[in-house]
This record gives structure tokens, sequence and C-alpha cells, in this order.
């Protein structure tokens, strides 16, 4: 009797679950603005990426052409396939002392695996991940670009 | 030409009249098996693109995706780029296969699948085949669909078809069983197998409300078989993708697979068929006892309205299973088919026998 019991239970559970299992899949047929699928070429002017996407690595600027990079080559040092080039020079200072400054911040996208590790070792925060993810040219020495822009300069208030 | 969409036997029987007076009786015959034929080849391939189409956008929707959108509004012509492209493609007879039953195979399977769908009843007067054990051809004729795959797998040369089949085989046979035996509940109830008659007994009332509790257990094993019997999610373990590449169909292309994927949906729609002439009344419209109003109302819905929406609602709880179910092991199916299903199922039989002979159903 009592075995009768348990087959009879496991046949209801069993069921119940079933039904469990269909109720979270009918949630999603009846609710179309769940549609997590972009329709790529056709939305791109409305295309948002989410927060976490790594298209590349970039330096942002703000509006006086300054930037974050000591020029410190940690983030050199971690990319694990030297996709960094750091490059600096020496100038020297109003108050007469000589300093070493970023002179090319030099990033090959052909070979960076987008790992975060430059973004997440860089002191400053100089460097970030982008969203922009339309990547393709016609030639690669395209894909090797300078982050820092021509006649930029260290923020002020950064500490080296 | 007489039309009435209420009812189909004034068309058939005014066709019949104005072949008779030009033709003699064998001529008249032959023109008929012909047009059946043709209307029937043309339903199939219609209906098997559009459940395509269905599967893809409805397979989408459950897995919060789009589906196809791409080929007209919607995506709405996929279906039939995808057929063009089948008909264009290489048809390639694998090295060292056995070239006559491996040709053999998808014709096997198509031509049952063509026989199935004769018995089944559309409307009123539209139905090819009303044998006197319609119910009993419908089964046997389907359990052959089951030949052509094990073919298929053996003579393509390839493991992983011989696998494919052969979990096919082990599976059908086990599931033949449980679909045979709700169908003996429910021509219990009915007291016949003629389809016709089946239908024509539910007039006042579908079999799953007036067979109430033993009709009810009988419908859910009859979908489970069913789905298992048409070899789809979660039992398709004889195409398995991701263990077996395609199963038993991997060395086909072109027109020989696309005979294997059309039969797989048309079998699709020949289960529901079936689930609907023996549970959900066929094209009987909806009646409730006393409601005359309401009967009425229902009685304005031509019956080949009422039959293809309850196919639909039928395909679409399937379709619901396999896009919500993982696929079961070969253990699994044969566990609930010998452990589970089949001592219910007997059961029922029984608790059917014994409402039918105490008079306690509606």
């Amino acid at each position: 009797m009592k075995a009768l019991i348990q087959y009879i239970s496991t046949i209801l559970q069993g069921l119940l679950t079933l039904v469990k299992g269909m109720a979270v899949t009918g949630h999603y047929f009846f609710r179309p603005k769940l549609i997590t699928t972009q329709q790529y070429p056709e939305n791109r002017q409305t295309l948002k990426m989410f927060d976490r996407f790594r298209g590349e690595v970039i330096m942002p600027h703000d509006e006086n052409n300054h930037h974050k990079c000591t020029g410190c080559g940690i983030c050199e040092m971690n990319c694990p396939n030297g996709s960094i080039e750091i490059i600096t020079k020496m100038i020297e200072t109003p108050e007469g002392k000589k300093k070493k400054v970023i002179d090319k911040h030099i990033y090959h996208l052909g070979m960076c695996t987008l790992c975060n590790l430059c973004v997440k070792a860089c002191p400053t925060g100089a460097i970030v991940m982008g969203q922009k993810f339309e990547h393709a040219v016609w030639d690669r020495t395209q894909l090797t670009k300078v982050l820092n822009q021509p006649g930029s300069e260290l923020m002020k208030d950064v500490k080296e | 030409m007489a039309f009435d969409i209420y009812d189909f036997t004034t068309l058939t029987s005014s066709i019949h009249q104005s072949l008779s007076e030009s033709l003699p009786p064998l001529a008249v015959e032959m023109i008929e098996w012909t047009l059946v034929g043709l209307s029937m080849l043309i339903f199939v391939a219609l209906f098997g693109l559009i459940l395509v189409y269905l599967e893809r956008k409805v397979c989408a929707l459950f897995q919060q995706r789009l589906g196809p959108m791409r080929v007209g509004k919607w995506g709405l012509l996929q279906t039939i780029a995808d057929f063009v492209k089948l008909l264009m493609k290489e048809l390639i007879t694998p090295n060292r296969a056995d070239k006559f039953l491996y040709n053999l195979a998808p014709f096997i399977v198509i031509i049952v699948t063509f026989m199935a769908i004769a018995a089944i009843p559309f409307a009123k007067g539209l139905q090819a085949l009303d044998f006197d054990i319609g119910v009993f051809y419908v089964s046997a004729i389907s359990s052959l669909g089951v030949i052509g795959i094990l073919l298929a797998g053996w003579a393509s040369n390839n493991k992983y078809s011989l696998i494919g089949a052969m979990r096919s085989g082990a599976q059908i046979i086990s599931y033949e069983l449980s679909v045979g035996l709700t169908l003996i509940t429910m021509i219990i109830f009915a007291g016949t197998m003629q389809i016709s008659g089946i239908v024509d007994a539910q007039a006042s009332g579908w079999f799953i409300f007036r067979g109430h509790i033993p009709a009810i257990i009988a419908f859910i094993i009859f979908l489970i078989a069913g789905t298992a019997e048409t070899n789809r999610g979660p039992f398709d373990l004889a195409e398995a993708e991701s263990e077996l590449t395609a199963g038993f169909h991997t060395e086909y292309s072109g027109i020989k697979f696309a005979f294997f994927f059309l039969a797989e949906y048309v079998n699709l729609f020949i289960v529901s068929a079936m689930a609907t002439v023996l549970f959900l009344g066929g094209w009987q419209p909806l009646h409730f006892g006393s409601f005359e109003g309401f009967n009425q109302v229902m009685d304005f819905i031509p019956p080949i309205f009422w039959f293809f929406g309850k196919v639909m609602f039928i395909i679409y709880m399937i379709m619901w299973f396999k896009w919500t179910f993982p696929r079961l092991r070969v253990d699994q199916i044969l566990t609930l088919e010998w452990k589970y299903l089949l001592p219910v199922n007997l059961f029922n039989i029984l608790l059917m026998t014994l409402i039918v002979l105490m008079g306690w159903h509606f």
C-alpha cells in the first residue's frame, strides 16, 4: 500500500514539475517584450550596448585635451600578448625639473583579446573599455592606434 | 457546383454526379482518386511549410528570440526559400552504402504518412478513407514509419545513423503500446472503430468531457506517447543533434532529407488530428448540454475551422513540450514507458470499462 501511494505521488509530483517548467516558457511566450534579439543593421542608430561590453581600449580625454596617463608602463607589462606599447619622452617643467611623460600610447587592436587586464592594472584609470564594436577595416595597419591624442597633456590633479 | 462550407458531402456528390454523366464508372473512379491524391499532396506540402515556419516562430518566442525575420515580412517566406534550397542541393549517396535501401527509406517514411493522412476527417464529408476499423488502420499504418527510419539508419553505412535508428526503433516499439492502449480506452467508450462514427458520437459533447477522469488520463498519456511516436523533443534521441549529429538522416541531403523533415511534421499533424478526433470531438463544434444560444453561436463557425483550431491547439501543446523539456536518456525513456505509462494505462482501461458498464458517464 505504501509503495502504491509513493508510486502515485511520484507521478503527480513529476507532472507538477513539468507544469512548472511549462509555466516558465509559457510566461516568455506571451511576453514578446522580453525578446533579447537585436536586429543589428536595421537598428544601428538606436542600438545601445550593455555597460560591461568590451569593444576596444580607449583613453578618455576631457574638453581641454587632457588625459590621465602618466606613462608608467604598467598596462604594457600586464598585457599578456603585447598589444600595448608605451613610448615616453623627457620634458622640462616650468620649474626647471626634468620629467618623464607619455609620448605615444600605441594600441594594437588586431592583437588585443579584450581581456581587460590593462584597464584593471592602470593605477590612474586612464584607459577604459569602449563600446564601439564595428572594427572592420580594409588594412591591418589601421588597427594600430595611438590612444593619446596629439598635443594632449596629463591632467593637473593626477598623482604620479 | 454546390459548395457548402458546413457540409462537404454536397460538393463531393455534385463532383461525382457531373463526372458520372459523361464518363464510364472506372474512369470516374480513377479521376476521383487522382483528385483526392492531388489535394492531399498539395495540403501536405503547404501544411508542412506552414508548420515549419510556425515551429521556428513558436520555438523562438519560447526562448525569447525573434526567429526568422529577414525573408519576407516577419520571415514569412523563409520556409519557401529553405524548400527551394533543398530542391537544388546535390543528392549525395555515401560510399559503400546499401544503395537500394538507402534510396528507398525516405519514400517509405513519406508514403506511410500519406497513407495515414487519408483516414483523417477534416470536416463533414471531407474524409478520403472511412474504414469501419479506421482507428486501427491509422495506428497500424503509422507504426510502419519506423521501418523507413531503421532502413535509413542501416543503409547509410554510418554508425551515428545506426545508433539513431536503433534508438528510434526501441522508442517507437515501446510507445506504440501506449498509443494503442489509449486508443483502446477511447474505443471502449465510443463503441466503434470507425472514425466518422467516433466523430458523430461526439455531437452532443466531446469525449474528453463525457468520459471525464479516464478520458483525461488517456488524453495526457496520448499526448506524451504521441510526442514520442513522432520522434520529437523531449523524445528526440533518435536524432539527438548534440550526440549523433542528426541521427538516422545524417547522410541524407537535398530532397531526400526534405522527405524525412516533411514526414516528421506530417506525423505531428496526424498525431494531433487523432487526438482531436478521439478526445476533442473532431470537427464537431463545442456544445454544452442545454445552452441553446451558446450552441447555436458555436454551430455558426464552420466545422473545418473547428478541426484546424483544435489540431493547432494540440500542435502548439506538443511544440510547448519540445521547447521546454530536456531530452530523456534511453533508459529514462524506457522507464517512463514500461514503469509508468503502461501500468497507468492498463488501470485506466479497467476504469473506463467499469464506467461504461455502470453508465457513470455523461
